[in-house]
């Protein structure tokens, strides 16, 4: 916000940084460290955040699969009701939703896996493979979903 | 003279009271949901369309509804540690904190509750 140019961002000194926040800052006199509003994003940060933001997406749409399970406990009727909510447009956008943050999160957690091992840190592999995860996570989306729409 | 008594020192874990059980929960469960979350999406895709009928027979077979059971422990014991984290990180109002974070177990172990009842009641009989 007080940059124009964010891609400068990293060129201003942390002190710099930190009279800046602590001026914007609501709770008043508080150093705290700067955050999304001072950096550039870059692939990387992206995808780490959509990472987090898939996984809670997941949280509640692990709901869905609850509801739906209980459904197809409670009787035919029922289930038809619950089907075709899921199965209506609404439904099918949420579910197609539903169906990126698994594979999105799935793909990142594999890729949390390999550098936990201190594998693929380095800043170029990063880069290259948070543009990866994205194309891949947007692929096997579609995939799954021409998948399901075949085999029907 | 320090006040700690032999086992609070060999077990070294201070005031967090805990080691590293998160960060290697968070682990077994992730290497664990690969393949289930493969055999989940498989298993819905399956059922894309079917009718209630085709859904609880399916349901009913053993290998799929333990696998079934096993995908549900798994996702939801990860998605609580992962919820845990987050309340940790952005949270920081200290009565809040603790209120969500009960939240979030009680929210898991009821959301996990209801998928187990499911899936034994649909293998036991529909």
């Amino acid at each position: 916000m007080y940059f124009h140019h964010a891609r400068f961002a990293h060129l201003v000194r942390a002190n710099q940084l930190k009279e800046i926040w602590m001026a914007t800052s609501s709770k008043g006199n508080r150093p705290l460290s700067p955050h999304l509003s001072i950096y550039k994003l870059i692939p990387t940060m992206v995808m780490s955040g959509l990472h987090r933001v898939t996984g809670m997406a997941l949280y509640f749409g692990t709901l869905l699969v609850a509801w739906w399970l209980v459904a197809a406990a409670s009787g035919e009727a029922y289930f038809d009701f619950v089907n075709g909510l899921l199965g209506s447009w609404p439904g099918r956008i949420v579910l197609l939703g539903f169906t990126f943050a698994l594979v999105q999160h799935m793909l990142g957690g594999i890729k949390h896996l390999v550098q936990d091992t201190g594998r693929a840190l380095e800043n170029q592999m990063t880069t290259r493979l948070a543009k990866l995860h994205i194309v891949a996570s947007l692929l096997i989306t579609v995939a799954l979903w021409a998948i399901a729409y075949a085999v029907r | 003279m320090s006040m700690r008594t032999p086992l609070s020192k060999v077990r070294g874990f201070g005031s967090a009271k805990e080691g590293t059980e998160h960060f290697w929960r968070q682990r077994v469960t992730a290497i664990a949901n690969v393949p289930l979350i493969i055999a989940f999406c498989w298993l819905i895709i399956s059922l894309v369309g079917a009718a209630h009928a085709e859904v609880v027979a399916t349901l009913s077979s053993p290998l799929t509804a333990v696998l079934l059971a096993l995908i549900m422990a798994s996702a939801i014991i990860h998605m609580r540690l992962g919820m845990q984290t987050v309340i940790e990180d952005y949270v920081n109002g200290e009565l809040a904190k603790i209120v969500l974070l009960l939240i979030n177990t009680y929210f898991a172990i009821f959301i996990g509750a209801l998928c187990l009842f499911a899936i034994l009641k649909l293998a036991f009989g529909g």
